[in-house]
């Protein structure tokens, strides 16, 4: 395999944030990546989560894949389960959506609640 | 789905849900053959022969069977519009292997799409799995071993944002090299 050296200066790189990043309480965000999501879009949302974490250096939050939770009419869906157990599930999200529950809720506490499944099935 | 990066993506939660630790994704043009094969191979817990006849056709699969659900006929139906086929081979607690094929110049053929976003999110979801990412053509041919990749890390996560990037340029430019004027969609 080759760039092993580039490899080596990403360890450096990475190492020296680590350390800051351990013991932090975790929140998640959990992505529905079947079938019915990813032909809904799900990669795109995936990804905005990420890069706007990574843009707001956001380090207590990981982002992860599920399957299908079994209400693939209103896919791409994603929940946030908060370090204290709590679980909000939104649905129908784009990246514009992504990006703005990371700024509302994950920053500033507030769920958006517009985007949640409460407000799509009222 | 709309190109082969999404296929990949819905197929390999398969083999992620079948308990494998270890997935090669495979994508070979051998020469001459005006064909893109694709090869998924997995050491999940495997199909027996009554299940694997029923995962490709979604009318007999039954709701029973859910967890494979449509994933795999849209990709048969993918590759037999571009005048290839799909097969699988799966042996009970040994693992399960995807091939599908495409004729590369077919008019309904679908794009590769993005394969580098793709396997990125895919490791960073999944970094406990050991991945090999597979590109070969007669140009060239690249592979990125996480295992390795790992080693060389030495304890560093390889789901570390750093790294992530590395991985995604690393898998850019190996489809840059190899399938670069072999497939139109890659300049």
């Amino acid at each position: 395999m080759k760039s092993v050296e580039e490899l080596k200066a990403i360890r450096e790189k990475a190492l020296k944030e680590i350390s800051i990043r351990e013991n932090e309480d975790k929140t998640r965000i959990v992505v529905g990546m079947a079938t019915c999501g990813i032909a809904a879009g799900a990669r795109p949302v995936m990804n905005a989560f990420i890069e706007e974490l990574e843009k707001r250096n956001i380090r207590n939050v990981t982002v992860s894949m599920t399957g299908c939770i079994g209400i693939c009419r209103l896919e791409p869906v994603a929940e946030v389960i908060e370090a204290n157990g709590q679980k909000t599930t939104y649905v129908k999200l784009d990246a514009e959506k992504a990006r703005r529950i990371v700024a509302e809720h994950i920053v500033n506490q507030k769920p958006v609640t517009e985007f949640t499944i409460g407000a799509a099935e009222r | 789905m709309k190109d082969i990066a999404l296929h990949l993506l819905d197929i390999v939660q398969n083999s992620i849900a079948a308990g494998a630790d270890r997935i090669v994704i495979s994508l070979k043009v051998p020469e001459r053959s005006g064909k893109l094969l694709v090869v998924i191979d997995d050491n999940g817990r495997g199909m027996d022969p009554e299940f694997l006849k029923k995962v490709t056709d979604p009318f007999t699969t039954s709701r029973t069977t859910r967890e494979v659900g449509m994933g795999i006929p849209l990709m048969k139906q993918s590759a037999e519009m571009a005048g290839g086929e799909l097969s699988l081979v799966s042996e009970p607690s040994k693992g399960t292997r995807l091939n599908a094929s495409f004729m590369i110049d077919h008019i309904d053929r679908i794009p590769l799409g993005d394969i580098p976003e793709t396997v990125r999110l895919l490791i960073q979801a999944n970094p406990n799995i050991s991945w090999i990412i597979h590109f070969s053509s007669p140009n060239n041919e690249f592979i990125l071993d996480t295992d390795e990749v790992k080693r060389q890390l030495d304890g560093v996560p390889i789901d570390d944002r750093y790294v992530l990037e590395w991985i995604q340029n690393t898998i850019n430019n190996g489809v840059q090299a190899v399938f670069g004027g072999v497939l139109d969609e890659v300049s």
